[in-house]
């Protein structure tokens, strides 16, 4: 335990501040975490921040499915159900998908690309210690007089301008404080990505992971800034007399779904091209082949990112749009399944023919790459104009964006994770526990999410406390998996915690058979300092 | 300062400007948002100020019929009804509509009416050379007043429309007004004579 310098766990610096320190370099306890500059220390920072966000996201999670347990009003009060359904999304898509994004970002792309840190050490603490402060301001608002945002995480007008609480003002700035974030974070890995590679790394021998994460950092600083624009829209059309979405002042409420949905369709690809990056990392590895196709995954995911930005008003089919624009976004979103297509056919080429294992990060993988095409196809039927009319704000939806989300964005996290945690610690995670998580997971996520298509399909509404008789079958099922989900996260903390107090295995720097990239280069677990002399490129 | 942090340093500045260039078009979205739904109808919005009639042929061989609908928004207590719920009118031909409301309330209220056309691209060819909606509308408690709507229809209407309908919907703006421009309804119904 003398290496605290190593360990990925904030909270055990606190407990051994005793330990004597190897690395007379590193300030010990909390200071070290509040002081830090290190990649490596602010990417676990990261990793642990979204952990806990996830985890307190799922609990919102569980009150909603204990909700939905049994038709009729049980648990909670209406107002109370649309706080969950709104904290919940808020905390999962900016507290826990991006923010692990981000951590693996901090950890891997100096690795990767041979760099000694971020370009923007300074920055990067910034960036992560904003975070806390703007989750404890949305959390806080929960406990006001009146509650918490209860308008769903999209906000949309008038919801949010004339029917929401004084607690809209806590939402706004929190958000506002988490864009500051995400930019920060973007901007730094843009920077380090651009003028910190080492020589020789030239853009296409750059690991898939560092393309997407340049892509999405593009993203990001092109939409963050719109997100910002449009809640302090919010903020003065509610408290300051604005008329930017009230229509008895010349605004229009319609234009705040233009403006939120022109953030919104390039912040859902955010949330899931590191994913793709990430999958392109672990099947090479474990089917011991190069990737199939490396430039057109990198041609791919930068035409993803470009169509993203054009096909905003397929979440508005129903608003009466004339039937052209419909036309327009209708295939214009299709077009989007030509790239991602593509990128799945590599994945599964790349398997072709390969010397394949499953190692717990490939099972993940492979579940992956099944789960989320299944996503994408129920996306494709939502494009589709004629019958979005039927599947709009059903749980349908809710299916689709689960799927692509939990089993696409999360088990890629957790993939991630459980592929460079024994770089990170130096040990080999427990495997026993990790197949458990896996296995749990993987039965309880469809026994939650599949059966959503078919309530969504007959019509059940989604953000709704109460539901018609013929759904509740179904609805204990779907309950009954969130439950296990749920519990199944809990195996991950253990196994997590068990990794970081640095027990197992040791590993080899290689770590897995087929791993290849400068990250495996370096001893495991990987040195506080890398790379201060820069590699050389083969 | 070495010469990466004076790269990484222009890079950030760069980078910055896109930030903030976005946060800009974020805002600029308002402005073009209104533009590009008043130069393609899409949203049924009317024009905001009256239209000048200029006598034109008028189009008999075809007739349009045009629909009022009337909603008052939540917390709006005015009664408020089309008189003429329905016209028949040629392109081209001038007609008015009168449209009651009364403020059943015990104060002064202020409203301002926002018109929608369905189908949207309908907005286009309706000129309204008069209309209450122009302006924010003051009633005192219980004064009723019958408002004018003058309109036309442009006879370059598309072929295919026969039939489109504006709804109007009356907003309480007590307070919120700046562009009150008469402290007296002009459109104001007799009252009558006994002091209620």
């Amino acid at each position: 335990m003398a290496h605290s310098s190593d360990t990925i766990a904030p909270e055990h610096t606190g407990a051994h501040e005793h330990d004597d320190h190897h690395d007379h370099h590193i300030p010990s306890g909390i200071k070290r975490w509040l002081y830090t500059t290190n990649h490596k220390d602010i990417g676990t920072l990261y990793l642990w921040f979204a952990f806990i966000m996830f985890l307190i996201g799922g609990a919102m999670a569980m009150v909603i499915r204990l909700e939905l347990f049994q038709p009729g009003l049980q648990i909670v009060d209406p107002n109370f159900f649309n706080q969950m359904t709104t904290v919940h999304g808020l905390i999962m898509v900016f507290g826990a998908v991006m923010p692990a994004f981000t951590g693996l970002a901090n950890w891997l792309v100096p690795m990767m690309i041979g760099a000694p840190d971020m370009a923007l050490p300074r920055m990067n603490n910034w960036s992560f210690w904003i975070l806390p402060g703007a989750f404890l301001i949305l959390l806080a608002s929960l406990f006001m007089e009146g509650g918490g945002p209860s308008f769903g995480w999209t906000f949309y007008a008038p919801l949010s301008t004339t029917y929401s609480g004084d607690s809209t003002a806590l939402f706004v700035f929190s958000v506002h404080i988490m864009g500051a974030s995400s930019i920060m974070g973007a901007i730094n890995v843009i920077v380090t990505i651009f003028n910190m590679r080492a020589p020789g790394m030239t853009w296409m021998k750059m690991p898939l992971f560092v393309w997407t994460w340049l892509i999405t950092a593009f993203l990001l600083i092109a939409v963050m800034p719109v997100l910002a624009g449009a809640v302090t829209m919010v903020l003065t059309d509610k408290f300051f007399g604005t008329s930017f979405f009230n229509a008895a002042g010349g605004g229009d409420p319609v234009m705040f779904q233009h403006i939120f949905w022109f953030f919104g369709h390039p912040e859902v690809y955010i949330m899931i091209l590191p994913a793709f990056g990430i999958i392109s990392q672990i099947v090479p590895t474990f089917s011991r082949k190069k990737l199939f196709g490396y430039a057109s995954m990198v041609y791919a995911t930068a035409s993803i990112a470009l169509l993203s930005f054009v096909v905003w008003a397929h979440h508005m089919f129903t608003t009466g749009m004339p039937v052209a624009a419909e036309m327009f976004f209708m295939f214009a979103t299709m077009l989007i399944s030509v790239p991602t297509g593509v990128k799945v056919f590599n994945w599964v080429a790349t398997m072709w023919r390969g010397s394949m294992t499953f190692e717990v990060p490939m099972l993940f993988a492979v579940a992956f790459i099944v789960l989320f095409t299944i996503g994408g196809l129920s996306g494709l039927m939502l494009a589709i104009t004629p019958v979005d009319f039927q599947y709009h704000d059903t749980y349908f939806v809710v299916a689709h964006f689960h799927y692509v989300l939990v089993t696409g964005a999360i088990f890629s996290i957790m993939a991630a994770v459980y592929y460079w945690l024994p770089k990170w610690t130096g040990k080999m995670f427990d495997i026993t526990l990790a197949k458990w998580h896996f296995w749990c997971s993987l039965i309880s996520v469809n026994v939650l999410f599949f059966p959503m298509h078919f309530v969504g399909l007959a019509g059940m509404p989604r953000r709704i406390p109460d539901y018609a008789l013929q759904f509740a079958d179904f609805n204990k099922w779907i309950s009954l998996g969130g439950f296990a989900f749920g519990l199944s996260q809990l195996i991950f903390l253990a196994l997590l915690i068990k990794a970081c107090r640095k027990q197992g295995e040791p590993v080899s720097s290689q770590v897995w058979e087929g791993a290849e990239g400068l990250e495996w280069e370096i001893p495991s677990p990987a040195p506080y300092h890398t790379f201060e002399t820069p590699p050389v490129i083969k | 300062m070495s010469e990466q942090a004076k790269n990484n340093q222009k890079m950030v500045i760069k980078l910055l400007v896109i930030v903030v260039g976005m946060f800009g078009f974020g805002f600029a979205l308002v402005p073009l948002y209104d533009v590009f739904c008043d130069l393609t109808g899409i949203n049924g919005k009317t024009a905001n100020s009256a239209a000048v009639y200029t006598p034109i042929e008028i189009d008999e061989s075809r007739t349009i019929s045009v629909e009022f609908i009337t909603r008052t928004n939540t917390g709006m207590p005015w009664e408020f009804r089309a008189e003429t719920t329905r016209v028949k009118v040629h392109p081209g031909e001038l007609s008015t509509v009168n449209f009651y409301v009364r403020n059943p309330a015990n104060k002064q209220i202020v409203a301002q009416a926002i018109p929608s056309v369905s189908p949207g691209v309908a907005a286009l060819y309706l000129n309204k050379t008069e209309c209450f909606c122009f302006n924010q509308q003051p009633l005192l408690a219980g004064e009723e007043a019958s408002m004018p709507m003058q309109f036309y229809v442009d006879p370059q209407l598309p072929d295919d429309i026969s039939f489109f309908t504006v709804q109007y919907t009356l907003f309480d703006v007590t307070g919120k007004g700046d562009k009150l421009a008469v402290k007296e309804n002009p459109y104001l119904r007799e009252q009558p004579e006994s002091g209620i």
